[in-house]
């Protein structure tokens, strides 16, 4: 468990780490809190020849408060998401959705920046900021640009990231009537299934992770959404259902109607 | 002085383990130190057709590269057990290579090693060593085995077997019974592969003394001198007594340290090749891959009830995998440490088990904590519980019925089983009513019926074990083919100034010995535990010992120790008897002095200590000095016994479990040190949880591990686990000195039954009779739907 050879820069300034990346390519990996990157690295399956360290950047890790909006620095770690006051009073659902990931260690480390360039397709924020409508900010050397959530994620590890982008923050709408459900893979603690659901009066927006390749809006849950928890039936219609030895296609796909339902009540 | 045998005193050891001080292997920094990494299979069959070091030589920091070619240990790592066939053929032994040469046969087999100057270069090296490899299909299910066609392991044994055993009553007895009998139960299940993961990764570090051609070998091991007495016989052929084993702290084995692997004896061999001191510790990928696996048995049982529920007759018929090679004690585990105790605690007249010991494309199969003891209480247990339920019966009612009667091993005598064996002493109904009234078994089914009409699935499983251990009587091993003795050392040497330093055999690897051991000889010699100083774990202080498994440590490891003790009384007595002008039939021993009976004359231990080592007023011919060594040769293993009850809730719409309850009552004998052992029973019944609900390895294909690490292969936690309510009952061990049986897989053994039954009992009016272990949500929700 040891990595192959690499070099390590550690950036105070955005401008610095996408004039690096920028320099570097393909060689070059950002890192953030290092808990995906660093364990591939371990095991070789990443040797990237050098590392750009992006948490020493100047309020890349602050959550501030922005007319309708709650603003996440990229480098905010889940446990100062679950503990912010902010997103507790004003998007709760993400301090739940945070809460539930990894454990401490893990959480006083990882970032949600991180999380979601690594894109991991049983990760648990990708059900939140879909089900929140959020939008991801970026930059590179070419200048910074907005992607929808529904834009974002692509499939496994897989981003409409830019190789020469690096998430800033994440914007999210506030939110007053929001719900995280998890079923946990007893070994990763990754989400076997995690919904989100985001209740306004138009309705209801339900995001869903760890089920597909690629975490998406349960968009015929929302349609058949009629106050009830009826519509949970339809928690994976239109969806390739993934299959491992923890739950085969069958038994995931019941999972997510159940925990369709236990977020919509 | 008092007494402190019976306190749960705390643990001494327990000091530098919090404080992160304890001395491990990967601890210690040699001046002029390599580094070892290994190039491993990608494969689980395949033949290798060339190796190139040619780049991993020129690599940065390299000092050496080696291969098959370089004649390293070229007979192979040994098997310490033979199991014959029922049919008198010899055990089919292939040779395990230390590297591998031209043909792969598990995943992480090494291919090549490299020595360079840090760890993180010796990895780079490694990777520049190129294998061209033919991949080969695999077969990595015992019973898959066995067909026909199925791919071979060793081409000298082109069926895959090892070995075929069985034990017990005549085959077509049983099945006759069986045919008669009033109900019969089956189940047909896999006892699944298990990875010990220990916390404390294999760490070996050799050193070799170009002046003295001597080697010192550090390694986390659980037996010392049984890896000495191995490596240096059989693998290397070099002389004993040149070697010196040292094993400080390690931690956790499960079993997985107790053999001796291929990496110690290349450590050792490239030690001398390069004059230089070498170490290798594994990583947890490695630990995966290579630590010895536990369990996986293929499982058909029978067994027969008669009207009132009286056990008539069990037949079980499995397929226990060996892995790719014979390991150390592999053989034994599947039969001698698993069919004897096919008896349980049941009366029952007629029992025949067969085993199949296959080879498999997997990493070697030995004992993990239980060690074959385990998967026999796992399926009498689910017998008995099903046959139970199947018949209407009450499941602790049936138990009851089919105990055997309480024998004390003293005044009645040992009871002899179906298979072999004779246990020692028992009495097992008050173990199940003290377990049955702590959960409060009546009114829990009252509750669970409440709980159904509320659509709440509850269930209570119960599960009486019994174990042997206290491994073990040589005589009788040696003639069920161990290789080796299984006594042990217990050296007492009572330095001048009354201070005890004593050396044991055994060996600790996170069992608490330096505590409980030290509470024992204090009180045996009536002084303070802070006189008495616990060593292990040296071949070079320690005159010999075969190490701790098989819950030996106290009960034979301590009885060794008990017969140096009464030695050094029986020669202090002689001494004080000279130094208070009486006869030694005058004296009594008491609170750390003799007196002569009667009076108030006395001298203590102490005194007689330094008289000992200055003896200028001494006993005519008597020898100076108060130093005792023994050997202890037990005369008959342990049995300790108990009762494990759980409680679960599923979840009706996830089939997720969720453990409520787990109540012991165990009984192995006599207890010195009551904390260390509800500390045993607890990390032993949670591994038997992991395997009840979450542990299990899985192979694709291919033969590739698809558990290999922490992000695949559940271990219980904390938040999986209730609070584990233990409680005792005592029947004292009649055949060694402490009256103790052993406490350290007990845990392991009794618990897993009583979770499996658990679950079946609240799925039961659903129609569910089995779930393939580990009861993953997944598995519960697909038997709900059934």
């Amino acid at each position: 468990m040891i990595p192959a050879k690499f070099d390590y820069i550690k950036v105070s300034s955005i401008n610095e780490a996408v004039d690096l990346v920028d320099k570097h390519g393909f060689d070059a990996k950002i890192l953030a809190g290092g808990h995906s990157l660093i364990p591939a690295m371990k095991l070789r399956l990443n040797t990237p020849s050098i590392l750009i360290d992006i948490s020493g950047i100047e309020g890349m890790n602050e959550i501030k408060e922005s007319g309708d909006e709650i603003i996440v620095g990229a480098n905010c770690t889940h446990k100062q998401i679950m503990s912010s006051d902010l997103v507790k009073n004003q998007l709760n659902i993400l301090a739940q959705t945070a809460a539930t990931i990894g454990d401490v260690q893990v959480r006083n480390r990882g970032t949600i920046g991180g999380s979601l360039a690594h894109s991991d397709p049983s990760a648990d924020y990708p059900a939140t900021v879909l089900a929140c409508d959020a939008k991801i900010e970026v930059t590179s050397k070419n200048g910074s640009r907005t992607i929808d959530a529904e834009d974002f994620f692509q499939g496994i590890f897989t981003t409409a990231l830019e190789d020469d982008e690096i998430i800033t923050a994440v914007r999210f709408p506030k939110v007053k009537d929001g719900n995280y459900q998890k079923f946990y893979q007893s070994a990763s603690r990754f989400a076997v299934v995690g919904v989100a659901v985001v209740k306004d009066g138009n309705g209801v927006k339900v995001g869903i992770t760890g089920v597909a390749d690629t975490p998406y809006r349960a968009k015929a849950v929302e349609k058949a959404y009629d106050g009830s928890t009826d519509a949970a039936t339809h928690a994976v219609d239109g969806v390739d259902v993934m299959s491992d030895h923890f739950a085969d296609s069958e038994y995931r796909a019941h999972l997510a109607k159940v925990m369709v339902k236990k977020a919509l009540a | 002085m008092g007494s402190y045998i019976g306190k749960s005193v705390k643990r001494r050891e327990d000091a530098r383990f919090l404080k992160g001080e304890g001395k491990y292997t990967d601890d210690i920094k040699l001046p002029n130190m390599t580094h070892m990494a290994f190039v491993r299979s990608p494969y689980a069959s395949a033949n290798v057709l060339s190796v190139d070091t040619s780049e991993a030589e020129k690599a940065e920091g390299v000092v050496a590269v080696f291969t098959a070619e370089d004649g390293c240990g070229q007979y192979g790592v040994p098997c310490g057990w033979q199991v014959n066939f029922k049919n008198g053929e010899t055990m089919r032994e292939p040779q395990h290579p230390l590297l591998a040469k031209d043909k792969i046969r598990h995943v992480g087999e090494p291919v090549a090693i490299v020595i360079a100057e840090t760890q993180a270069l010796a990895r780079d090296a490694a990777e520049l060593v190129a294998v061209e490899y033919e991949e080969l299909p695999a077969v990595t299910n015992p019973k898959e085995a066995m067909k026909d066609g199925a791919p071979k392991v060793h081409d000298q044994f082109p069926d895959n077997m090892a070995f075929d055993w069985c034990i017990g009553n005549d085959r077509a007895e049983v099945e006759a019974a069986l045919e008669k009998a009033h109900h019969v139960t089956e189940l047909e299940f896999i006892n699944q592969r298990l990875a010990p993961n220990a916390i404390e990764p294999r760490s070996y570090i050799a050193d070799y003394d170009v002046n003295g051609d001597k080697w010192t070998l550090y390694t986390s091991t659980q037996n010392p001198h049984l890896i000495r007495l191995l490596m240096c016989a059989f693998v290397l052929g070099i002389p004993e007594h040149k070697v010196r084993v040292v094993s400080y702290d390690v931690g956790g084995g499960f079993g997985s340290k107790i053999y001796h692997y291929t990496e110690e004896a290349l450590v050792t061999w490239v030690s001398r090749e390069i004059a230089r001191p070498v170490k290798w510790t594994a990583d947890r990928s490695e630990a995966f891959l290579m630590d010895a696996h536990g369990r996986d048995h293929v499982v058909k049982s029978k067994m027969g009830f008669d009207k009132e529920g009286h056990i008539v007759a069990h037949l079980t018929d499995e397929y226990c995998s060996m892995g790719a090679y014979l390991s150390t004690f592999a053989p034994a585990i599947p039969t001698y440490l698993h069919g004897t105790l096919f008896q349980g605690l049941y009366k029952t007249p007629l029992i025949h088990l067969n085993v199949v010991a296959p080879f498999t494309h997997t990493v070697p199969v030995d004992a993990y904590r239980g060690a074959g003891r385990p998967e026999a209480t796992y399926l009498i247990e689910r017998l008995v519980s099903k046959g139970a339920k199947e018949m209407g019966m009450d499941p602790a009612e049936i138990r009851f019925k089919n105990f055997i009667e309480p024998f004390d091993g003293v005044n009645q005598p040992g009871y002899q089983t179906q298979v072999a064996l004779q246990y020692d002493s028992g009495n097992y109904a008050p173990a199940l009513e003290k377990a049955l009234d702590a959960i409060g078994y009546k009114d829990f089914r009252k509750e669970q019926a409440e709980a159904r009409k509320n659509g709440k699935l509850l269930g209570l499983g119960i599960s009486t074990w019994i174990e042997g251990c206290g491994i073990a009587p040589s005589a009788v091993v040696g003639a069920l083919g161990a290789r080796a003795g299984l006594y042990e050392v217990g050296h007492v040497r009572v330095q001048p100034t009354g201070k005890v330093s004593v050396y044991t055999g055994t060996h600790s690897h996170g069992q608490g010995h330096e505590t409980a051991f030290a509470q024992f000889v204090a009180d045996r010699l009536g002084i303070p535990m802070d006189d008495v100083e616990i060593i292990h774990g040296d071949t070079e202080q320690v005159a010999f010992g075969m190490g701790t498994y098989g819950s030996r440590s106290l009960s034979v490891g301590g009885s060794a120790i008990v017969k140096s003790i009464e030695k050094v009384l029986e020669k202090g007595a002689k001494i004080a008897a000279h130094k208070l002008e009486a006869s030694v039939e005058d004296l009594e021993y008491a609170g750390g002095k003799w007196t002569v009976k009667g009076t108030d004359k006395s001298i203590s231990f102490g005194d007689v200590s330094l008289t000992a080592y200055v003896p200028h007023d001494y006993p005519q011919g008597l020898e100076p000095g108060l130093d005792f060594s023994s050997f202890y040769d037990p005369a008959n293993f342990t049995f300790p016994f108990g009762a494990h009850l759980a409680i679960v809730e599923v979840d009706q719409d996830t089939g997720k479990v969720d453990l409520k309850r787990f109540v012991t009552c165990d009984d192995v004998g006599n207890i010195i040190n009551p904390m260390i052992v509800d500390g045993q029973i607890h990390g032993g019944v949670v591994q038997g949880i992991g395997q009840a609900l979450l542990e299990e390895v899985v192979f694709d294909e291919s033969g590739q591990m698809i558990t290999g690490s922490y992000m695949d292969y559940a271990m219980p936690r904390a938040d999986d686990l209730p609070m584990i309510e233990t409680h005792n009952t005592v029947t004292p061990c009649p055949h060694n000195p402490l009256g103790v049986k052993g406490a350290g897989e007990a845990g392991a053994i009794g618990s897993t039954p009583a979770v499996v039954n658990a679950v079946v009992d609240a799925l039961w009016h659903l129609g569910v009779r089995d779930i393939q272990m580990p009861l993953t949500p997944q598995r519960v929700w697909k038997a709900m739907q059934q």
